[in-house]
């Protein structure tokens, strides 16, 4: 269970996250929403200790991450993975070392052990005979295939996804949807996406929490939010701009 | 009048500001060195980056800087009969000092500017982000293996420089400008000592610490994407550079 209470974060003295309240079902698929620029990947980044809050504290299953020294948070964080906005892979490594990094960092497994999770886990994401290829012979969605896959080499209880479809065309936007939601099914993972890409998130959502000015200012399911009576989150899933911002 | 003490004293705070962030980089490097996992597949991996795939290009200018000492000097040392210093000037200046600065000015140029660019990429496309969220940290990982391989490996690289220069000072001295092969090796066993080579030795060995650190500290803190990696790259020469040359002073000052 993730638990944020009261976070506050500030850079050069604007405010980015103001007293934020938010809870994340276990075993679920959260969807924060938001402007670009909103504050979301900040948001994620908290939940995961890359950046800490000014104040308030970060509940992961009981523990408050935010008083915790580099050793204990780095146990913390073996609860998580993470699939970055570009996927974040390793330039100088190819497909195989990438997925295996996690596993050789952390496991004492033998290289024939740890290779045959890595094909396993590549061809969770659908992804086959690509262990040889480097980051840059790859696609954009292949990228974020293979970063999800090595997000799940350990197998995290928690998964992280940072707009995972933004810059991707409609059909690998479908397919990326779809392969979190298999992850999801097969893994029983709590799964958090930042997005602000409306017809994924409708897709893919068991909640769907909007932030806006800091604020978390709507949560629920995706039909609670599609009737939410809120002026702001209506404008923004109706993709309406107002007359005055031209 | 205010606004001119706070023109003139921004630069002196900035100064100040990089100096602790270096200072804060260099204790958490320190902190790292001695805890498990110790990378030696990454610090051979950064030996060979930085020694082996260095070595041509140290060849080349060592052969060079010894050659034109050895013009210059004999030049000069003619103009009162003194050619037969030529071998131990070319050896004394460039055990004590060009093989040393040239050296770690070479290296700053190649492997510093590559610490700075492949660690700002990383910055910049979050692969250090990356890094901390699979529970690894990135000083330990990319930071101590290049600092531990760049002291390791400058006095070696010095050493191949050294040997080279004065090599290359004995062909033009001894082949094309005719000084006697014997007087020419003898002054040198006269004038130098040991502790010449291994003060230079010592120094080179401090410059691969002062390049290392530069260039990851720059590397490391970059921002502004494409843009940003291109200034901390050209930061990290200059300033790697400039600290080189100044150190080199004072380190000559304590030592000779």
């Amino acid at each position: 269970m993730i638990e944020l209470k009261k976070i506050k974060k500030s850079f050069n003295g604007q405010k980015v996250l103001d007293d934020i309240d938010l809870t994340i079902e276990p075993g679920k698929i959260t969807v924060i929403i938001g402007q670009s620029g909103g504050g979301k990947s900040v948001l994620l980044k908290h939940m995961i200790g890359l950046i800490r809050p000014d104040s308030g504290k970060i509940m992961i299953d009981g523990v408050d991450t935010t008083t915790l020294g580099e050793k204990e948070l780095n146990e913390v964080r073996k609860k998580f993975g993470m699939l970055f906005q570009d996927a974040a892979l390793f330039d100088s490594m190819n497909v195989g070392d990438n997925v295996a990094f996690p596993l050789k960092e952390h496991t004492k497994l033998k290289g024939r052990e740890i290779k045959a999770i890595v094909e396993k886990k590549l061809l969770q994401v659908g992804l086959k005979d690509v262990t040889h290829k480097m980051p840059s012979e790859l696609s954009g969605g292949m990228r974020k295939r293979v970063g999800l896959a090595r997000a799940l080499a350990l197998d995290p209880k928690i998964i992280l996804f940072d707009e995972p479809t933004t810059g991707l065309d409609p059909i690998m936007c479908d397919a990326v949807d779809k392969l979190i939601v298999k992850t999801q099914q097969e893994t029983g993972a709590t799964c958090i996406v930042i997005s602000h890409d409306i017809d994924s998130t409708f897709r893919i959502a068991h909640t769907v929490a909007m932030l806006y000015h800091g604020k978390i200012i709507e949560k629920g399911t995706p039909e609670e939010v599609k009737a939410t009576g809120n002026p702001v989150v209506r404008q923004f899933i109706e993709r309406k701009v107002e007359d005055n911002n031209f | 009048m205010l606004r001119l003490f706070e023109f003139a004293g921004r630069p002196f705070i900035y100064l100040l500001e990089e100096f602790g962030r270096i200072l804060l980089f260099l204790l958490s490097i320190a902190a790292w060195l001695f805890r498990k996992p110790f990378r030696l597949k990454e610090i051979l991996k950064q030996m060979e980056f930085v020694g082996t795939n260095s070595l041509v290009v140290v060849l080349i200018t060592g052969t060079f800087t010894g050659m034109v000492l050895a013009i210059q000097s004999y030049y000069g040392f003619r103009k009162f009969g003194g050619e037969s210093l030529v071998g131990a000037t070319v050896a004394l200046a460039i055990t004590r000092e060009l093989g040393p600065v040239f050296t770690a000015l070479m290296v700053t140029g190649r492997a510093g500017s590559a610490m700075a660019a492949a660690i700002g990429t990383m910055r910049v496309t979050e692969q250090i982000d990356a890094l901390y969220t699979m529970s690894v940290n990135p000083v330990q990982y990319l930071v101590v293996p290049r600092v531990v391989a760049s002291i390791i490996m400058l006095p070696f690289l010095t050493i191949v420089s050294d040997f080279i220069g004065i090599a290359g000072g004995y062909f033009v001295g001894v082949k094309l400008l005719d000084i006697n092969s014997g007087i020419f090796m003898a002054r040198i066993y006269d004038l130098l000592v040991v502790d010449d080579i291994i003060n230079g030795l010592i120094k080179s060995a401090v410059f691969g610490f002062i390049l290392s650190l530069i260039g990851c500290y720059k590397g490391f803190y970059t921002t502004g994407g494409a843009e940003g990696v291109g200034k901390a790259t050209t930061q990290a020469v200059v300033m790697a550079s400039v600290t080189i040359l100044v150190s080199d002073y004072f380190l000559t000052a304590v030592m000779f």
